[in-house]
């Protein structure tokens, strides 16, 4: 019998995956019905970062940064200048009295660091030779310093004059920077979430001290995001998702999120093949302040900061690793993955008959209903009352590799990247349409044609 | 398509006359006409001649056996069948025109060269059943008596209605052909001056060194009688040498003097080459007083040693000139008999020897222009120039469906006439970088290819000040000669002609005052000059040109310009011959839009594109025509602006300026080849070979008919071929998929009729595409044809078929299936019905061209409606101007859902090409959109 549901289980696994793929050829809810392939680099595209309302950046390990206008989809500058893959890439916002001015920075693998002006597309500054290259960028608008990861810590301020440094004996470096209250920063660090300390003497010279290191992580940390002003989140390989206190650094809550650990643990003996590490891997994290949206393997996993607990999540959202994702409203969700597609999800609350039941009994009665079911979850997540369900609502497809990041621009559109070399402009096909209208009667006025 | 010009009404108007005035009656400057010579049968067969289709003939006065025919184009001895050549050459040379003094005028002392302008008549041999268009022309030759070749081209037809009612046009053709012939006739009589120069030079400076020699030998006073001759034969060369100089100024001149032709414009760009490699040669020969020049060099030349002397002469001075160039062809200068012989058995250069071969062949590839031109009957020449007249008006929706006109929106119907250049220099278009530097002869030539192509606005300007320049030289032209010419008709034979034309003219006059109640008509109808440059082949071939000299920027070698010409004339001729019609549409030599300004076609040939830019108030038109046919501005102000809205080409006036034709357009050229046989005297082959199928997209008329056929054959043999349509029509992209490559390039070539927009060169269609496709190509391409191959290749070219699926439509043509949204339109009913009673290939055409043109109609109409895409008030939301686009489409052009959607997107298109910016180069991809619907299955 178990034997039989375990089968049953693969299969129906299968039917999912299959039920994911075809959504249907329909999508009422896409509105994204105009498309614009922008061409221009000439290897992977791994970064976008939005300059402003209009504006986006990408670059990726042709060493190129390229800048766009989101609205016609023209390239406006060329960055060049770095010869080899770029490693992160940040934006850095002066603010002037009245105006605020917007720069690029960039770090390479080259060991470079460079200031970019996104509208002349001049480099600023630059700094090359460091002692090892730079992994993540990390901007203290507050100080008006700049923090970079890699070998060591570094803290550099507007005019790239080196403040100080911190170096560390770990073999990865540090994977990721975030800033937390009362001028510490957090860094990933391997296993270790190191929490570092700046502070600025009366001479204005600056120091950094390393204050405390939390080891809770059994694996390597793979996300670390600020969920909002008293929390931060961090989540490993291991698919340990930990909510920790910005303050002191304690654990607020620990979530070990296991696909069908509980399944394989009860029944060692039958199923042998442990789940993949990549499988629970938490690729991404992103929040808005209310949810944690992760990307686990090739699921998604919406977790309430309030309730801390799982609101809503799916086992199989995408045939391939998510890479990263975005909640655009408490709802709405979007992911890419690297299968080469962009899906957008909707939280919504089950059916009414839909009450979670027993493991065993949920097996069986999934079989019959895939398309409207989650997997089956975890024992912790069945506990759960309150769950809900993650619905695929559209998809879009146009990479012909893995989409590595997007950036959305709201209404006026969605900017996506790729191993193929390409981005892609995504739009609303309506509203560009009537965007063209008005483009055109103006023009018609203006040539006094009216 | 506005009007078919291969189905030509017989229309006739209502004896009752004026009925009260339709309110839904289109605008008149979109109405077609009638007919004008509605009283007579079109189809009535006119004559009994003993050829079967118009020609051209090109014959000669010469001085040795009388007139006699040359060539005739096209150069086919059935074109004449049973008649004679010979005798109507005598006819047409019979009279010369042109007569004019030549030789010694008295009080001169050098002969002279005269300078005659062309002439033209019609003569008419109503026994022979033939009629022509005839053509006077004088060349120089040295060697011809009074230094002139007489010279005529005809054009032949049995219809001598079409001559009379063609004669502008055909004066404007020929004259072009004549201009060109006779420049390269001055370069090669300058250059025969320039070697004559050389050989009397030479002589002379034999018989000065043999005189002196005699006068060292001999005693002081003792002149022998061999002397004395000697003495003779020197002054004798000497006064040669000045004759020949003084021609040779006097070539020089020949632009200088006033042009009372109003149709002989020279390229500018020749002219001055002309001018200076002359003044050069002037300058050269001027200082002949250099008597030792050659003798001192051949060192003790002795007499009957002139071999010897020659050689080495020549060998000295090419020494000197090698300094300046280099690979130069070797001259030897002979050395001139004292009496030149006047003898009847020398032979007579023949027109390629007097035209310098690259002209001539331009010349004779204009003429073979001209013909085609003109094929066919008036009814459908007439026809043909309604419909490009009005399709011009329609700047903004031609890229969906018609076919490109072939002219840039600069040019066109400028009013002024533009020169046909045998070597495509672009008229006044370049800034010269390096002064020409011409010589002719042995001296090396230097092609001033260097000159980048100038701002392109440039044109027309330049166009315009010319035209304002031949204003004026019309403005005195009425008592030209060549226009008195036409009257002195042939006379023995009964001359009905002008008649006949008189009496159509009245009727359609009389119909045109009244329906445009315009000006009186003035009474002398003028020529009408109507220029049209094709910039197109100009820009193109002086790119060529560049690419051809690139190498020798920089090492100043020169190159031959002859030899570079002749280049790029072969590249072209190529062209012409190998490549599809859309090459050669390119390449037209020639491209000059001609009008009937000759009674009976009582329209003016007015200038949208140009008059706005002169001003309103003074009306520049050179042409004083029968009727000006002008609207006040205020009426219909809406439709007018929305008809030529394009930002380019804004055209406030309204005038009834149909019978524009582009004559020399290779599209109406191609037209006409297709039409002919549904059309009655035109011919029924075409001497072009039928260009590969599925090349690309459909670019010419021509393919776009046999297309027809392919498209026909489809709707008859799918019963989804609506469903297919309709995919094309709404912008989703259709993937033709087969194993067999001449079945799937066949089906593209006949769907890509329906691929709205396709561009010049049908860029939107991928024929024949063998590696899997990406997302790119989907944004670029609206029809492929792909290959269906079992191989891994073709599993990953199935999975992103798989993958795109979303975005395309698939035809598969083994399997004969259809995927694709479903369709269930009333609108494409019935271009796409299945059991349709159509049967030929062109009828089927025509009615997909009127539905296509409606459809684009309305396109356009939904495009500009402002309240369909604008609130009205500020109180309306988007959601309001939403329902009222859809109320439009439902219920007022009552189409359903499916059908709105080809509509939109005919929209989308025309308002993209609308905004896109008049240079072209947008750094923006383009964007393509799509929808989510499902697909189903359709099988045969």
């Amino acid at each position: 019998m178990l034997r039989w549901i375990l089968g049953s289980r693969e299969a129906q696994g299968s039917v999912e995956k299959s039920s994911v793929l075809c959504i249907g050829e329909e999508q009422p809810k896409n509105w994204f019905t105009e498309l614009q392939v922008l061409k221009g680099h000439f290897d992977i595209v791994r970064f976008l970062v939005q300059i402003d309302d209009f504006r986006c950046a990408s670059a990726g390990d042709d060493g190129l940064v390229l800048v766009w206008n989101v609205e016609t989809g023209e390239r406006l500058q060329e960055l060049r200048g770095h010869s080899q893959q770029i490693t992160a890439i940040t934006t850095f916002t002066c603010n002037d009295d009245l105006t605020s001015h917007t720069s690029l920075i960039t770090a390479s693998s080259d060991r470079s660091l460079s200031l970019w002006d996104p509208d002349t597309g001049n480099r600023v500054q630059t700094i090359s030779d460091l002692q090892s290259s730079v992994k993540c960028l990390l901007v203290l608008e507050r100080l008006c310093v700049l923090a970079s990861g890699g070998g060591e810590l570094c803290v550099w301020n507007k005019e790239f004059e080196l403040q100080c440094h911190k170096p560390n004996h770990s073999d990865t470096g540090i994977t990721a920077l975030i800033e937390l209250p009362k001028n510490c920063i957090a860094a990933a660090m391997d296993k270790e979430i190191v929490i570092y300390r700046l502070t600025v003497s009366t001479d204005s010279s600056m120091s950094v001290a390393e204050i405390r290191c939390l080891s809770d992580h059994q694996d390597r940390i793979r996300a670390l995001i600020n969920v909002n002003d008293g929390l931060f989140a961090s989540g490993s390989h291991a698919g340990e998702l930990i909510l920790w206190d910005a303050i002191d650094w304690n654990i607020l809550a620990y979530e070990h999120i296991l696909w069908e650990e509980s399944q394989a643990s009860t029944q060692a003996e039958i199923r042998l093949a442990a789940p993949k590490p990549s499988e629970m891997s938490i690729q991404h994290l992103t929040t808005n302040g209310r949810h944690i949206l992760a990307a686990v393997g090739s699921g998604l996993y919406v977790y309430s900061i309030l309730t801390k607990t799982v609101v809503a999540y799916r086992k199989v959202a995408h045939d391939s690793n998510v890479l990263h994702t975005m909640l655009l409203s408490d709802s709405e969700l979007m992911s890419c993955s690297e299968d080469g597609s962009v899906r957008m999800w909707e939280i919504q609350d089950l059916p009414l008959h839909a009450e979670p039941a027993s493991a065993g009994f949920f097996g069986m009665w999934t079989f019959g209903r895939t398309h409207k079911q989650p997997g089956p979850p975890s024992k912790k997540v069945v506990d759960v009352p309150n769950i809900r369900t993650l619905e695929l609502t559209g998809d879009l497809i146009g990479h012909s590799g893995a989409v590595q990041m997007f950036v959305s621009f709201r209404e006026n559109g969605l900017v996506t990247c790729s191993t193929d070399h390409l981005l892609i402009l995504w739009k609303n096909g309506e509203r560009q349409s009537h965007l063209r209208s008005l483009a055109l009667f103006q023009k018609l006025e203006e040539n006094e044609e009216l | 398509m506005i009007g078919s010009p291969d189905v030509v009404a017989f229309t006739k108007e209502d004896e009752y006359g004026q009925t009260a005035p339709d309110p839904w009656a289109p605008p008149e400057e979109f109405s077609v006409p009638l007919y004008p010579l509605a009283d007579s049968n079109p189809w009535a067969k006119t004559s009994y001649a003993k050829f079967t289709k118009d020609f051209i003939l090109i014959s000669e006065f010469s001085e040795q056996v009388g007139p006699q025919p040359l060539l005739t184009i096209p150069d086919d001895p059935k074109v004449c069948g049973t008649f004679d050549l010979n005798y109507f050459s005598l006819r047409i040379m019979s009279v010369d025109y042109q007569a004019s003094f030549v030789g010694h005028p008295p009080g001169t002392g050098y002969p002279r060269l005269s300078f005659v302008e062309d002439s033209r008549v019609v003569l008419g041999d109503s026994k022979e059943g033939a009629f022509a268009y005839v053509h006077h022309l004088t060349l120089y030759d040295l060697e011809a008596r009074g230094f002139v070749r007489p010279f005529c081209m005809a054009y032949v037809s049995a219809d001598e209605r079409k001559i009379m009612l063609q004669f502008q046009e055909l004066s404007l053709r020929f004259s072009q052909a004549s201009e060109c012939l006779k420049a390269g006739n001055r370069r090669a009589f300058a250059k025969e001056l320039q070697r004559k120069l050389r050989d009397l030079e030479y002589t002379h400076s034999v018989l000065q060194r043999e005189e002196g020699l005699q006068r060292e030998a001999g005693p002081q006073r003792m002149y022998s009688a061999h002397a004395v001759e000697k003495a003779n034969e020197l002054a004798n060369v000497e006064k040669s040498i000045y004759e020949h100089r003084d021609l040779l100024r006097q070539i020089s001149s020949y632009h200088h003097r006033p042009r009372r032709d109003p149709h002989a414009v020279t390229c500018q760009k020749c002219i001055t080459e002309c001018l200076s490699e002359c003044e050069q040669l002037l300058d050269k020969y001027a200082k002949l007083a250099r008597p030792f020049s050659y003798t001192d060099k051949g060192e003790k030349g002795q007499e009957g040693q002139f071999q010897v002397n020659n050689e080495r002469g020549e060998e000295d001075a090419d020494e000197v000139e090698d300094e300046g160039v280099k690979r130069r062809p070797s001259y030897t200068p002979q050395l001139i008999k004292a009496k030149s012989a006047k003898c009847f058995d020398k032979r007579l250069k023949t027109l390629q020897e007097l035209c310098n071969i690259t002209f001539y062949e331009a010349t004779v590839a204009l003429l073979k222009e001209t013909e085609r031109g003109f094929r066919g009957d008036l009814c459908y020449l007439h026809t043909r120039r309604l419909d490009m007249a009005l399709r011009r008006k329609q700047r903004v929706t031609n890229f969906l469906f018609e076919e490109d006109l072939g002219d840039d929106d600069d040019e066109g119907e400028g009013g002024t006439l533009k020169s046909f250049c045998a070597v495509n220099h672009t008229v006044d278009n370049y800034t010269l970088l390096n002064p020409p530097h011409i010589v002719l002869g042995p001296e090396p030539l230097e092609l001033d290819a260097l000159e980048p192509p100038g701002p392109l606005d440039l044109t027309s300007e330049t166009s315009h000040t010319q035209e304002t320049e031949l204003g004026l030289v019309e403005s005195h032209l009425d008592s030209s000669p060549s226009d008195q010419t036409l009257e002195t008709q042939e006379s023995s034979e009964e001359t009905k002609g002008s008649c006949s034309s008189d009496k159509s003219e009245m009727g359609l006059a009389e119909r045109q005052q009244d329906l445009t109640k315009s000006e009186a008509p003035d009474p002398d109808s003028d020529l009408i000059l109507d220029p049209d440059h094709n910039t197109d082949l100009e820009r193109e071939s002086s790119s060529e040109e560049m690419e051809t000299t690139a190498g020798d920027e920089g090492d100043e070698t020169p190159v031959s310009l002859l030899e570079v010409v002749s280049e790029l004339e072969a590249t072209r001729e190529d062209e012409f011959e190998g490549l599809t019609d859309g090459a050669s549409d390119l390449l037209v030599p020639l491209d000059s839009a001609c009008c009937m300004a000759q009674e009976g076609f009582l329209y003016e040939a007015s200038a949208p594109e140009a008059v706005p830019r002169l001003g309103q108030s003074s009306h520049p038109h050179p042409c004083q025509n029968l009727v000006v046919n002008q609207e006040p501005q205020a009426q219909l102000p809406l439709q007018d602006e929305y008809t030529v809205g394009s930002p380019c080409s804004e055209s406030p006036v309204t005038g009834l300026e149909l019978p524009v034709g582009l004559l020399g357009d290779a599209v109406s050229r191609t037209s006409m080849e297709d039409g002919s046989d549904c059309t009655m005297s035109a011919s029924t082959g075409s001497d072009r070979a039928a260009s590969p199928l599925g090349y690309g997209g459909m670019v010419t008329l021509r393919q776009r008919k046999k297309a027809g056929q392919g498209a026909l054959k489809f709707v008859r043999q799918y019963p989804f071929a609506m469903q297919a349509l309709w995919c094309l029509l709404s912008g989703r992209t259709l993937v033709v998929l087969g194993a067999d490559e001449g079945r799937v390039r066949r089906l593209v070539a006949a769907l890509a009729l329906f691929v709205p927009g396709p561009r010049k060169c049908g860029e939107r269609v991928q024929a024949w595409l063998s590696c899997p496709f990406t997302l790119t190509d989907l944004q670029r391409w609206k029809l492929i044809g792909l290959q269906r191959v079992a191989s891994p290749v073709g599993s990953s070219m199935l999975y992103s078929l798989s993958r795109y699926s979303r975005y395309i439509s698939i035809l598969d043509a083994d399997q004969k299936t259809l995927r694709c949204p479903p369709y269930q339109g009333q609108l494409l009913a019935n271009i796409a019905d299945h059991r349709t009673y159509v049967r030929r290939g062109s009828t089927y055409f025509l009615q997909l061209q009127s539905t296509l043109c409606q459809l684009a109609a309305r396109a356009f109409l939904l495009t500009f409606t402002h309240h369909l895409h604008l609130p009205v008030s500020s109180t309306e939301g988007p959601e309001v101007v939403e329902g009222r686009r859809r109320c439009f489409l439902q219920e007022q052009l009552g189409l359903g859902e499916e059908d709105s959607q080809i509509l939109l997107y005919l929209s989308q298109l025309i308002t993209q090409q609308y905004l896109k910016p008049a240079t072209g180069s947008s750094a923006a991809a383009t964007s393509f959109s799509f929808n989510y619907t499902t697909n189903v299955l359709y099988k045969i």
